[in-house]
């Protein structure tokens, strides 16, 4: 997936279960998007959605990878996992529906807010999955609207 | 109303960020889930949290909250504290609970995040 118009790519490889490492590559967003003299609302929606995905990753995933993108007009976060898969994306998407075990809901995550909360923030999301490969997440936002 | 009056009128102990005492505090929330405050965090909030982990440094920086007060004298792990140092989060600590923190907050004036 080349553009032509694109400005940056990074790619920040995501541990999962690393609880201590969570929230650093959605830091590293933050400070390019800041860097890049984006809006702040635009930094904040971006980085908070950032933020789930990655936390994402981490509770649920055996591990991936979040990449931002920025072009003029769009940035987009897409954070791709190598399993186990979301086995019913709908109801994943419902606010309070979590399958965090809890370790993870001790530390104050599993309140079923994290994929709502990335719709919330974004202006196109696309979640797509396959149980036993992983799954694909693109959350774009327009710089332009809103 | 700035970082160092609360310290100041609530006794707090300040754990991480000392230098940042005269950031501006406008909003106050009360939470323990990290990603109810990844949706209402705004900047320039004060946050009470018995949550002590490294993600709270993370939840911060990502949502510019001015400073997190952790209630109950709960100890906070020095690894978190120096990660917070030395991405400004200002920490505080307090004996009350987060109940009479935040009621006493309110007193002074700092509004709820929902406001």
């Amino acid at each position: 997936m080349t553009d032509k118009n694109q400005i940056m790519k990074q790619k920040y490889p995501i541990e999962a279960g690393n609880f201590t490492l969570a929230g650093e590559a959605s830091g590293q967003i933050k400070k390019v998007l800041k860097q890049l003299g984006v809006d702040s609302n635009i930094v904040r929606r971006v980085t908070v959605a950032a933020y789930e995905a990655e936390m994402n990753m981490v509770i649920h995933s055996v591990g991936g990878n979040l990449t931002l993108q920025v072009t003029p007009d769009r940035i987009t976060v897409i954070a791709e996992d190598r399993g186990p898969g979301i086995p019913d994306i709908d109801l994943a998407m419902q606010e309070g529906y979590s399958t965090a075990p809890e370790m993870a809901r001790e530390l104050g995550f599993g309140a079923g807010m994290g994929l709502p909360n990335i719709k919330r923030c974004a202006d196109i999301l696309n979640v797509h999955s396959k149980m036993g490969e992983g799954t694909l997440l693109e959350a774009h936002f327009d710089i332009k609207a809103r | 109303m700035k970082i160092g009056q609360i310290v100041e009128e609530l006794s707090l102990n300040i754990l991480a960020g000392e230098r940042f005492l005269e950031r501006e505090i406008r909003w106050g929330y009360c939470c323990d889930l990290l990603s109810r405050v990844m949706s209402k965090g705004k900047n320039g909030g004060v946050w009470i949290t018995v949550q002590t982990h490294m993600n709270i440094v993370a939840v911060a920086v990502l949502t510019e909250i001015a400073c997190i007060i952790i209630p109950e004298g709960i100890q906070v792990e020095e690894e978190v504290l120096n990660k917070a140092e030395n991405e400004g989060v200002v920490i505080l600590s307090s004996g009350m609970t987060a109940f009479e923190l935040a009621g006493k907050l309110y007193k002074m004036g700092i509004v709820s995040w929902d406001d």
